[in-house]
């Protein structure tokens, strides 16, 4: 089994009788960017946790490069971590701070400041080796923090957040920062985050939790596009979500309009169908008697630059979000108007409701 | 007008008329009334250089300033481990602990000094028992000489240590220690990497304040020591209510104050609360 591989198996993790974390099992091969995404409460940063070391599972077993390390403290882990408040040292300088995880193992001085050096290169902050944390910007506290968590070669680095604080621009530029690092180094990344979009863009595979358990895991196009239930459909993206129901052969929506779906057959009577607003055409007009074609009204129109946000009700109160590409020679449709509303039916999908 | 926008001479006055009249007027009363017994400045000087440098202050000053090193010292090495407990203490513990530390800050010294008295005497509660299970031969002398002072001192002294040392131990991010931990580093590691360096400040400041405390210190002495362990306020009260040696009187208090002043210089640069850590 290969140095950097990552396996919890179904693990659990109470505090009291409440399960924070409910017989969770993940398999993370060496060199993936791997990433546990969910609202405050899940139970995703109590998974990071386990696989730092920090907490020990009441249940299960904790897999690191095929060995069993449940009990092992994290200094026996090996890992790089970063963490959602950076927790740079401040007694310590940047070069100390980065030396630290090299210092605490006994590592010769050349090497740790040959190690060092190279770290600082690679999140570029050389020439900052003396400063201290108070003299640094949010964005460079996040580097010295990278820098710390790469500098010993870990074959596995465990990330809670940490683009949390920062703005919009430098958090997609320390995203790229992030993923082209991992790639470099060819290192296991585990990251932890609440911001879909950051999942999206930087997740070889992502893990969505909800309530202690991995409601769905695979890769980004596949947890966005193909979601398993409800909860994930709405959690990642916007989503329109609407009430559906089994009537003999065919399954009935909005108006009583006849819908098909590329998959899922819901359990029993009341189904949900999910689409994504982006998927959803309108046209001008009115509805052709077509499977999954909705006649309905604008309620509102946001024009937001490259794209244009429609509300359409379409029969039985549904309100249908419809996001059309403002591209050439594109017609905006205004409140009132009526228009014909259509996707295809591999685009949905027939959820539980 | 709201209180905060007063400005800041007019809050603080009610303070500085207390101060001023209590303490800066009637001292500067003492020792200007005492000097001027002597004659002239050059007779004050030459009395003042005959005093500082005779051989009682000089063993006194030696005896204060040994007596404040040792019980300091003391007060940190059990003051430290104290505060750590209390730090990391919640609930009924951190109550336990804290009520401990507190409830005898709140009991007179007298009171506090008497009840030493009572378990360090030739047949006090201490030299009974060690008697009592045949560990010792005779009674120890606990009381009327160093050990007394020392002893009865570090208890009188160790809640300033331990309140001061627990504040800088609260405003230790605990997420720093954990990281530590999470980047390889044993609890020992922990400990002298982070943790300490991070309360350094509080270990300054508890040191300069027990000091302070210390070298100032009559009623323990006076009432614990013997006749060789004399400390400078003692000296002092004895010019002042035995001799009536006003002038050389004055003087002490001026070294007394002189190095309190001193020392409070230092504590003010180096250990202001809320400073996070020394500045380098």
């Amino acid at each position: 089994m290969s140095a950097g591989s990552v396996a919890l198996e179904a693990v659990t993790k109470r505090y009291g009788s409440e399960a924070v974390v409910a017989g969770v099992s993940l398999a993370i091969p060496e060199g993936e960017f791997f990433t546990l995404l969910g609202p405050s409460g899940s139970g995703k940063t109590t998974t990071l946790s386990m696989l730092a070391g920090f907490v020990v599972p009441d249940e299960g077993r904790v897999v690191m490069g095929g060995r069993d390390m449940t009990r092992v403290p994290p200094r026996g882990r090996g890992l790089g971590m970063v963490f959602q408040n950076y927790a740079i040292f401040p007694h310590l300088n940047v070069a100390e701070n980065v030396a630290f995880p090299l210092t605490v193992r006994g590592a010769p001085k050349p090497e740790v400041t040959a190690r060092v050096a190279e770290a600082l290169a690679m999140v570029k902050l050389t020439g900052f080796e003396a400063r201290y944390a108070r003299q640094l910007s949010g964005g460079q506290q996040q580097r010295v923090a990278l820098a710390r968590a790469i500098v010993a070669h870990p074959k596995v680095v465990l990330m809670d957040e940490p683009l949390g604080a920062l703005d919009k621009n430098l958090r997609y530029h320390m995203q790229v920062e992030i993923k082209e690092i991992q790639r470099r180094l060819g290192m296991t990344v585990i990251y932890v985050t609440h911001d879909q979009e950051e999942a999206l863009t930087m997740s070889d595979r992502i893990a969505i939790m909800d309530r202690g358990r991995i409601a769905q895991l695979g890769p980004p196009r596949e947890v966005y596009e193909k979601p398993d239930d409800s909860f994930v459909a709405a959690f990642l993206g916007e989503a329109n979500l609407l009430r559906a129901r089994r009537d003999g052969e065919v399954v009935r929506g909005p108006g009583g309009a006849v819908l098909a779906t590329s998959a899922g057959t819901p359990p029993g009577g009341e189904a949900l169908l999910f689409v994504r607003p982006e998927k959803v055409s309108v046209a001008a007009g009115l509805a052709e008697v077509l499977p999954n074609h909705l006649p309905g009204r604008v309620l509102h129109a946001s024009f937001l630059g490259n794209i244009v946000r429609y509300a359409v009700e379409a029969g039985d109160g549904a309100t249908v979000l419809c996001d059309a590409a403002n591209g050439a020679g594109a017609v905006l449709h205004q409140p009132g108007d009526a228009v014909t509303l259509s996707w295809r039916a591999e685009d949905s999908r027939l959820l539980a409701g | 007008m709201p209180l905060g926008r007063l400005p800041a001479w007019l809050l603080l006055a009610p303070a500085l008329v207390l101060l001023f009249g209590v303490f800066l007027m009637p001292i500067g009363w003492f020792l200007v009334s005492s000097l001027r017994e002597l004659g002239t400045l050059a007779d004050i000087r030459e009395e003042m250089e005959a005093v500082l440098f005779s051989d009682t202050i000089g063993r006194v000053i030696l005896n204060t300033n040994g007596i404040g090193a040792v019980v300091t010292l003391l007060v940190l090495l059990i003051g430290y481990p104290v505060s750590y407990a209390l730090s990391r203490a919640r609930g009924f513990a951190f109550t336990l602990i804290l009520l401990c530390i507190v409830l005898p800050y709140f009991t007179s010294t007298i009171v506090r000094t008497y009840a030493w008295m009572v378990l360090l005497g030739r047949n006090g509660l201490i030299n009974q028992v060690l008697l009592g299970l045949g560990l010792i031969g005779a009674p120890l002398d606990l009381l009327y000489n160093r050990t007394g002072v020392v002893i009865g001192m570090t208890y009188v002294l160790l809640p300033y240590m331990v309140l001061t040392l627990y504040a800088a131990m609260k405003a230790v991010d605990p997420r720093l220690l954990q990281a530590a931990e999470g980047m390889g580093a044993s609890p020992g590691q922990v400990f002298r990497r982070v943790f300490m360096p991070l309360t350094l400040h509080g270990v300054v400041a508890g040191v300069l304040i027990t000091f302070i405390l210390a070298i100032g210190f009559f009623i323990t002495p006076a009432l614990m020591g013997g006749p060789a362990d004399i400390m400078i306020a003692m000296l002092i009260e004895r010019e002042v209510e035995l001799t009536q040696n006003w002038p050389t009187a004055a003087m002490m208090t001026i070294v007394l104050l002189a190095v309190t002043l001193i020392l409070y210089a230092v504590y003010s640069r180096y250990a202001e609360p809320g400073q996070g850590e020394l500045q380098r």
